[in-house]
């Protein structure tokens, strides 16, 4: 049986592996810094579809097949798929997966939505309910910047605070038995809202939660920063960035050497006009389907804390003068376990 | 209760230490002196359009009308963004930026269709400067009526 520890964490007893990983991502990132670490690099963003959605929908199916096919299975052989997105309804992960045929859960944790995909799979797994999962999260930044912002051909300027949505869908597959890395720890994250009500500044809207979830994994684990090769949030980019250490500073813990975020590794924010960094939940799961697991297999780190994190509004809330509730997750993936 | 007031109020001071300030000076230099050529455009189409003969009423509604056409010329050809992104409020002032307003989301929503999609969505941004301009017109109206 899975042994819960402390308030927040799981250990899981047959840590489940991961069996494959796929990427898709729009062109902005196949230009980025971490190119040549995805399968797919899209030349357009609308993929030869008629619609923003549609694309999103056509990386996620794509994706998912090709995780499904590069682990040398077929869909009959996957349990469950849990996937999400941050379009309304899910409409990105349920429009493209509607022709699978599996099991689907859809999730939605905002750009948090791959560390809860992959915590709710390995439950499954390490629970016996399933043998093969699929953890998959996509975002577009022309479908986000239509739900959330403003239409794209309007002329604006963007804060420095804001972040620039990922356009990309990141899948792993996870099986009871398979070759390293495994996810060996699950800490899921509370939601946690310290009043910041700026959606163009995200980062500082996420970042006391994603200290709240590291904070709470060390000290339900009895880990320390040392114990890691590497602490990797979602998406706080480099405003949050700086708040995250010196929440966690505040508490003792000093990350700073081995800690970086997906948002601040996917673009060059000099040469690509992104600001605070990526974001949206392709961020991280791009992030972590190509770069970090491919870097895992070459043993550049052996154990890592994955730590996606999310802001739970909607443009309603926003209008409606709420503050942004963050939440984050950590998910510890390492190449040995015992 | 204070607690966490207190909480609030000293991470919102860390946000405001660490978030990265848009440089003031530079993008008000931008704005005016893009919205200054914007704006010497049309007076020169104005002064171009009353050589051919016609009074100054007719000019100046001639020129809103060539400039809002070549705000939406210049939305669909993927240009006013990138000045808007450079200029800021130097070019969502003038009219030709209203035009933008209108314009791109009547792009963006193209896909739901012409009724729900283009036609609802058109105002979602121009509509409270259209809603609130005519009430000001209004109020500006009856003042002028009363103490003319």
């Amino acid at each position: 049986m899975a042994k819960k520890l402390g308030n927040q964490t799981i250990k899981f007893d047959l840590p489940p592996s991961i069996v494959s990983t796929a990427s898709t991502v729009g062109p902005k990132e196949g230009k980025g810094p971490l190119s040549s670490y995805f399968d797919v690099v899209l030349h357009d963003p609308l993929w030869g579809e008629d619609s923003w959605e549609k694309a999103e929908s056509k990386m996620v199916k794509k994706t998912i097949e090709r995780v499904i096919e590069k682990g040398n299975l077929t869909p009959e052989d996957i349990d469950y798929i849990f996937a999400g997105d941050l379009l309304n309804q899910l409409t990105a992960s349920t429009f493209g997966i509607r022709g699978l045929a599996v099991p689907f859960f859809g999730l939605f944790g905002a750009c948090s939505t791959m560390a809860e995909a992959i915590t709710l799979g390995a439950m499954a797994i390490d629970g016996g309910f399933a043998n093969y999962i699929v953890a998959e999260a996509s975002s577009h930044f022309c479908s986000s910047e239509k739900q959330f912002r403003f239409p794209l051909e309007l002329g604006t300027q963007r804060p420095l605070t804001a972040s620039w949505t990922v356009t990309g869908s990141g899948a792993v597959i996870l099986g009871k038995f398979g070759p390293s890395p495994y996810v060996t720890y699950a800490t899921t994250g509370k939601i946690v809202d310290l009043g910041i009500k700026d959606p163009m500044n995200m980062g500082a809207a996420m970042a006391p939660a994603a200290a709240d979830t590291i904070i709470t994994h060390f000290e339900d684990t009895g880990f320390l920063p040392s114990d890691y090769d590497l602490i990797i949030t979602g998406d706080l980019g480099s405003v949050g960035r700086e708040l995250l250490l010196e929440l966690l500073r505040k508490h003792n813990y000093d990350i700073e050497n081995i800690y970086t975020d997906c948002g601040i590794e996917i673009f060059d924010s000099v040469t690509q006009d992104t600001h605070a960094g990526g974001s949206g939940c392709g961020c991280c799961a791009v992030t972590l389907a190509g770069y970090l697991y491919k870097e895992m297999k070459n043993n550049k780190w052996n154990r890592i804390l994955f730590v996606p994190t999310g802001a739970l509004m909607s443009p309603g809330s926003t209008q409606q003068g709420e503050s942004i509730p963050g939440i984050a997750h950590a998910v510890t993936i390492e190449n040995n376990w015992a | 209760m204070n607690q966490i007031q207190n909480m609030k109020k000293e991470y919102s001071q860390m946000v405001t230490r660490v978030s990265p300030k848009s440089n003031l000076l530079r993008d008000c230099a931008r704005a005016f002196w893009v919205g200054g050529l914007i704006c010497t455009i049309g007076q020169l189409i104005t002064n171009i359009i009353k050589s051919f003969g016609y009074n100054q009423d007719e000019a100046s509604m001639l020129t809103t009308i060539i400039l809002v056409f070549l705000g939406i010329l210049l939305t669909g050809l993927d240009i006013y963004d990138s000045i808007g992104k450079y200029a800021g409020a130097g070019s969502i002032v003038p009219i030709t930026g209203f035009a933008n307003s209108i314009v791109s989301p009547a792009i963006e929503y193209k896909k739901e269709g012409y009724i729900f999609g283009v036609g609802a969505k058109m105002f979602t941004i121009a509509g409270p400067v259209l809603v609130y301009g005519t009430i000001a017109s209004v109020i500006v109206g009856i003042i002028h009526y009363l103490f003319k």
